[in-house]
């Protein structure tokens, strides 16, 4: 009998174009997306003198570095020399090397991690390259998504192809049935703070169990993208007929005799009874309460019935040390219950959590209130805008004190200029809470859309379901 | 790309685990051009203050650190973004290599691209470097390639591991691309029979 498979194993192995004996294997690459942001990939190929192997393997979306207002006139109405430089290089290097572009004006424009789904470029069974370390998200698919450097993108650019190694496998399972007012970024904040910002460190993470299995593909979308604040390098799930459901009829979801064709494949992926993980961490979903984060990193994360953490009650010197930093840079003192933290305004936006069902439930909590700080929401995609629009959430949140913006990475990093002010305090609902992201001396809170949007209301940091 | 063999250098000892990308270089400065020089980005907000003063009491500010070119630090160095100028600017500082007992998981990937050595050793051993680092300030030590060693101030060897084929990489100054190009046969095979088995996937169909 052959050893049962894991769905990674698989997915690998159909990928397989040369393997050497020092263990280093080729892997070939089915689609590629590029921001902004790694345009040292095409300088270097232009450098030597190299075209792209295959270009419509490849996606160009603008992200990063566009602006949330005043996008009516375009580039041209882009102030800041350096921000139109860099979404004008995208285009003018999309052109010249033949790569499928979303620029500013293309009604599909939206956050790449966001965008990829939307138009079925992600599918099952893929290898998915991105310049940028969330790619991940697209690993809800099962396929396997991972982020790579700058030089990588060149090589891949260049060759569809890429050297890796043979990572291990952790299999992370959620069982029992979520909680009132718990979502995916509760569960994965959960994940992080039990495995550690290191714990999925060389792993390849499949998330699996009754909670994964009855998440929609949003829900799994926010599970796979955080997989890299684990230290993961991809998070996969295996697909199912909610993911053929999500997918069929997509933009790029193939078609007619194709379509059963790939649905006979993908039904072919998931891991088989018995397969080995090399590691294995188990969650129960009953016990998950909605999550804050409190320091610098994402596995600084608390539910948010506890307290601000006490250095003194660190198990090690290098926990202490980290609690001890992190709480300097947060302003933040031990012994604090996390509600009592008041906050100078809110984000709602990102690849992590600015789908149509996040701005729902951010929705839901603000319906009819009116918000106490400053606080803006920019849609993960303009197709989610313009969904959100129709389905008129943009009046809920322009009632309730909003800014209802355009769709980009925004303040989850602050390419385009979207700043929190000097030492704000923010809540967020990006993936990552490290020093300065959000601006110099900005103090993040990751947290959910509902949390984010409770705290809107409140100007503190708040347990949603403490809210009538 | 400037091929590593051994160096004996300055090394400076940063105290903590976890430095992300985000600190080796904020967002702000990745829209400049490569040629520029990437060298002040490094640690951009450590080491300097609001109005682009320098803060003297950062490591790397310091004498005899300012000529540093090892880095000798805490785990999961490099984690969180993917973005390479975490690398330009740490190779654009004059640093050849940087020990730690861990990378992110997009570092040491990025650095073997740009020359930059990744020396993983056990926590301990990291722990004594910086010890006599700061014990002995502008105390050397030597890297040395070929025989996959760290030697510290005190002349205590460790031995380090390296992928064989890394190895040969940074020793040739060659990129992934060069080292690719032999396998253009397989490649083309892979391809035809990949296009053929996942028809779907062959092109993206873009229209516009
Ligand atoms: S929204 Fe944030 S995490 Fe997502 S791709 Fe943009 S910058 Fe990265």
């Amino acid at each position: 009998m052959e050893t049962p498979k894991t769905m990674f194993e698989k997915i690998w192995s159909r990928h397989v174009v040369a393997q050497r004996d020092d263990g280093e294997t080729l892997l070939y690459v089915d689609r590629n997306f590029v921001h902004e942001g790694p345009f040292y990939a095409f300088d270097g190929l232009r450098r030597d003198g190299r075209r792209i192997r295959r270009p419509l393997k490849q996606i160009a979306v603008s992200d990063h570095y566009l602006p949330t207002v005043g996008r009516k006139s375009g580039i041209a109405g882009i102030a800041d020399p350096d921000i139109r430089t860099m979404i004008e290089r995208l285009a003018v290097n999309a052109r010249e090397f033949g790569v499928p572009f979303i620029g500013i004006d293309d009604p599909r424009q939206g956050i790449m991690h966001v965008v990829g789904p939307e138009l079925a470029l992600a599918q099952p069974g893929m290898i998915i390259t991105g310049a940028d370390s969330h790619t991940t998200t697209n690993g809800a698919f099962g396929a396997l998504a991972f982020g790579i450097g700058a030089s990588e993108v060149k090589h891949v650019l260049a060759t569809q192809a890429l050297w890796q190694r043979n990572p291990r496998t952790l299999r992370v399972t959620v069982d029992g049935a979520l909680p009132k007012g718990v979502t995916a970024k509760d569960v994965i904040l959960a994940i992080i703070a039990k495995i550690g910002v290191r714990g999925g460190s060389g792993h390849i993470i499949e998330y699996a169990g009754s909670t994964i299995r009855a998440m929609t593909m949003e829900q799994r979308m926010t599970i796979c993208n955080m997989s890299i604040e684990a230290g993961a390098k991809a998070g996969m799930i295996a697909p199912d007929e909610t993911t053929y459901a999500y997918l069929e009829g997509r933009d790029h979801a193939p078609r007619g005799d194709l379509w059963n064709k790939a649905l006979a494949v993908w039904r072919t992926l998931p891991s088989e009874a018995g397969a080995r993980f090399d590691k294995e961490v188990a969650l129960s979903a009953r016990d998950i309460v909605p999550m804050v984060t409190w320091g610098t990193t994402p596995e600084d994360a608390l539910p948010v019935t506890e307290k601000v953490p006490d250095p003194s009650s660190a198990a090690t010197a290098d926990e202490r040390a980290h609690i001890e930093r992190a709480l300097r840079y947060m302003d933040l003192t031990p012994g604090l219950p996390l509600v009592e933290v008041r906050v100078d305004r809110v984000f709602i936006g990102s690849c992590t959590n600015a789908r149509i069902e996040d701005l729902r439930a951010a929705a839901a909590v603000v319906k009819g209130k009116r918000i106490t700080v400053p606080a803006f929401i920019s849609p993960g995609s303009t197709a989610v805008k313009r969904r959100a629009e129709a389905e008129g959430l943009d009046r809920v949140f322009l009632a309730a004190g909003f800014e209802w913006r355009d769709s980009a990475c925004s303040m989850c990093v602050g390419a385009n200029g979207d700043f929190a002010a000097p030492g704000e305090r923010c809540a967020s609902t990006s993936p990552r809470n490290f020093e300065n992201r959000q601006g110099r001396g900005v103090r993040t809170h990751v947290m959910s859309p509902p949390m984010a949007a409770a705290a809107a209301l409140t100007g503190k940091l708040t347990d949603v379901r403490t809210l009538s | 790309m400037e091929p590593f063999v051994r160096i004996t250098a300055i090394a400076a000892p940063l105290d903590r685990p976890d430095v992300d990308s985000d600190m080796l270089i904020p967002q702000r400065f990745l829209r400049r051009p490569l040629a520029d020089g990437y060298r002040n980005f490094l640690f951009y907000n450590d080491r300097f203050d609001a109005n682009g003063k320098e803060k003297p009491d950062f490591v790397l500010n310091r004498e005899p650190y300012r000529r540093a070119r090892i880095l000798v630090t805490g785990a999961n160095f490099g984690c969180g973004s993917a973005r390479e100028g975490a690398v330009y600017a740490v190779v654009d500082f004059g640093i050849r290599a940087v020990i730690a007992p861990g990378f992110g998981p997009f570092y040491a990937g990025n650095s073997y691209q740009n020359g930059l050595l990744p020396v993983v050793l056990p926590d301990e051993c990291v722990r004594e470097l910086r010890e006599q680092l700061h014990a002995a300030p502008g105390a050397e030590v030597t890297i040395d390639l070929p025989s996959q060693t760290v030697t510290g101030p005190d002349g205590r060897q460790y031995r380090f591991d390296i992928e064989p084929s890394r190895k040969e990489r940074l020793l040739a100054g060659l990129d992934d691309i060069a080292v690719t190009e032999r396998y253009a046969a397989e490649l083309d095979a892979f391809e035809r029979r990949h296009d053929a088995e996942m028809p779907w996937l062959a092109h993206l169909d873009f229209g516009k």
